[in-house]
């Protein structure tokens, strides 16, 4: 199979879709002959254009207003978010435009756009380019919100959303943008929203992480098991709908659950996956109670070591294993 | 047609009548909300367009049916404009089942989408970077339409007013940007919240045409957005216009109006738009007075008809609750 990077599987996808679908162009800035902040569009304008690689002045909330507008009328957006901490820019157009429209107009009309936007921290980018603010979109009903984690993931949960019929915010990890997957088919494939994966079979613990997080609970569950303990890891793929269903059955049968996620732990989504296994009948099955980790409740600092204390690491993950198995 | 002035492109009679009655409709209309607002029939907020009838009617009266436009919180105006059945949106209004929006929306969510209403917006400046979107789904389908964004001088002062004219302006997109400046974002005179005369002005900072028009002057009005549009049907990009106008109503139903004088509101209503519509049409002999009330009557008996329609319309089932959030 081939390999491919997480930012070779994104360029690779939109360009499918480019080349079958004339209704899907994309806006941002800097996406075209610069090629993207993250590289993800290089040499997409030579292909496609400027008419469909469309580089934009520095006006979010334009650009994301102009998406929702073309949508409602037909064409299909894929925006480019420079960082995902200028989402608070384009917030009005997402939260009360894209978002509710079509509820307010009684089920006439749709939004099928894309938001792309690179988020997270590990780059020295400090406090405004470095946020994981996914809970702010998954609170509003209307959006629909995915974090891929692998090269293979990217390209088939954006075909899916490209697909999709509503907005959809899809975050990408910049520490995630060189990982590789080793099994990138080269036709377009799909990965339905809403399908949780399971990246790693377990029997005693369940670590339910996102993002740049899978990655770390998947280490530390490798480190693990050299001490006999068996860590299942879910990755949700998409929070916004959330595979309820793999969650459940996956604690039903570990009965210890750690949820992680890169977000401040205070408000961060974690908790609502938290409260929904609680809330679930996977309740009577816990033998600890759930734990979660996230990011301490600061701005993400410049300094490496204090931007890495901030965030869970693959050492905290295997305590918090440890913790919920009353084991030192 | 008309002899003592020139409208651009001539209207029949006929066409010149129902612009007289689409105007009355709107007013009667407005001007029934806010009575079933102050019986507190209808629950809610509202924001009426009474004295702002020729901003509404005007643009709209000079496009094409497949043109689109984007409306405001104070939009019953626009979607009447826009060829919106008054009968769903009172119904609308009371929040039944037969409304444009099924009873979700309310008075600031009219949309009629496949009339190419793309919706009011009870965000201020919320519609003006849709309204560009649309256009440049226009020109990239090479669609031929253009789209009338309406918002008000409030608006004027937001961000997406500013990053929706320049991203309109560099793309060169089929969007008629108009401005009724009817002088208070809710109780914000425009004289403390600009520093300049002219809104319109603010063109020349995008490099598009910008024109001031008396907003009580259905002619100029219509001429002016009729040059706009071939301007943009031509492929020469978008052009502001600021309309002067007045809302004679309050913000919304809580207003007092102390922010400004009886007098002034006065010296408004006297410019009436309406009014001099309608002498107009009877000095040019298209229409006698009686011919004239009783298209008034006309009106306000269809406002009637609507009320009648949206009470007798049912209710929307509970069940219909989480419909329509995803498509």
């Amino acid at each position: 199979m081939r390999e491919l990077t997480y930012v070779e599987a994104l360029r690779e996808m939109m360009s499918q879709e480019m080349r079958e679908n004339e209704n899907v162009f994309l806006m941002g800035e800097d996406i075209g002959v610069y090629g993207g902040a993250f590289g993800v569009t290089r040499g997409m304008i030579e292909e496609f254009g400027p008419e469909r690689v469309r580089n934009t002045p520095i006006s979010e909330a334009g650009i994301t207003g102009s998406a929702i507008g073309s949508a409602l009328t037909g064409m299909q957006p894929i925006v480019e978010l420079q960082f995902s901490d200028f989402i608070t820019i384009a917030m009005d157009q997402l939260a009360n435009q894209a978002a509710k429209l079509r509820y307010m107009y009684g089920g006439k009309g749709n939004v099928p756009m894309v938001l792309r936007t690179p988020a997270g921290s590990g780059t020295g980018a400090a406090a405004q380019h470095s946020q994981s603010l996914e809970a702010w979109v998954a609170h509003i009903p209307g959006l629909k919100v995915v974090q891929p984690s692998t090269a293979y993931d990217a390209k088939g949960l954006l075909k899916a959303a490209i697909d999709d019929p509503n907005p959809v915010i899809f975050y990408e990890h910049k520490l995630l943008y060189k990982t590789s997957s080793e099994d990138v088919p080269e036709e377009p494939y799909s990965i339905p929203l809403g399908q949780a994966d399971v990246k790693r079979e377990g029997e005693d613990v369940t670590i339910i992480a996102t993002t740049v997080m899978v990655h770390r609970a998947l280490e530390a569950a490798k480190s693990l098991a050299e001490e006999g303990i068996s860590v299942e890891v879910i990755d949700p793929r998409s929070i916004v709908p959330l595979d309820e269903e793999t969650i459940i059955q996956s604690v039903i049968k570990t009965n210890r659950v750690v949820v992680a996620h890169e977000a401040v732990k205070r408000g961060g989504y974690g908790g609502e996956i938290a409260s929904m296994i609680t809330e679930s009948e996977a309740f009577d099955f816990l033998d600890a109670p759930v734990k979660r980790l996230g990011a301490s409740p600061v701005p993400v600092p410049y300094n490496p070591e204090l931007e890495k204390a901030m965030t869970p690491q693959t050492e905290d993950l295997i305590r918090a294993v440890k913790d919920t198995l009353n084991r030192e | 047609m008309l002899n003592s002035v020139q409208l651009y492109p001539e209207k029949s009679n006929d066409e010149l009548l129902s612009l007289l009655k689409e105007m009355w409709t709107i007013r009667f209309f407005d001007e029934k909300v806010d009575e079933f607002f102050a019986k507190g029939m209808i629950h809610g907020t509202t924001h009426l367009c009474v004295g702002q009838e020729v901003t509404a009617t005007g643009p709209c009266a000079v496009i094409k049916e497949e043109d689109k436009i984007t409306s405001t919180h104070r939009g019953h105006g626009h979607c009447i404009a826009k060829g919106a059945d008054i009968n769903r949106m009172m119904a609308e209004l009371f929040g039944r089942s037969t409304g444009y929006c099924k009873g979700k929306g309310g008075s600031m969510h009219i949309a009629d989408v496949e009339k190419g209403n793309l919706g009011a917006n009870g965000i201020v400046g919320g519609g003006i970077p849709l309204a560009t979107g649309a256009a440049l789904t226009s020109k990239m389908k090479q669609k031929d339409e253009v789209i009338l964004s309406y918002f008000g001088d409030g608006a004027a002062n937001e961000g997406s007013f500013h990053e929706s004219l320049n991203i309109a302006s560099i793309w060169n997109l089929p969007v008629i940007f108009i401005c009724e400046n009817n002088q208070y974002g809710m109780s914000g005179s425009v004289k403390e919240m600009v520093n300049i005369e002219h809104i319109a002005d603010r063109a020349t900072a995008y490099g598009i045409p910008g024109k001031v028009v008396d907003g009580n002057d259905l002619i100029e009005v219509m001429n002016e957005t009729h040059e706009a549009v071939k301007h943009a049907r031509d492929g020469k990009g978008p052009v502001l216009i600021e309309a002067k106008t007045y809302r004679w109503k309050g913000h919304s139903k809580s207003d007092a109006r102390k922010y400004r004088t009886r007098e002034e509101e006065q010296a408004w209503k006297e410019a009436d738009g309406i009014k001099r519509f309608r002498d107009l049409l009877i000095s040019e002999e298209i229409v006698t007075e009686e011919a004239a009330d009783n298209l008034r009557k006309e009106a306000k008996q269809e406002v009637e008809d609507a009320v009648k329609y949206a009470e007798d319309s049912p209710e929307p089932s509970i069940d219909t609750l989480m419909e329509d959030v995803y498509a």
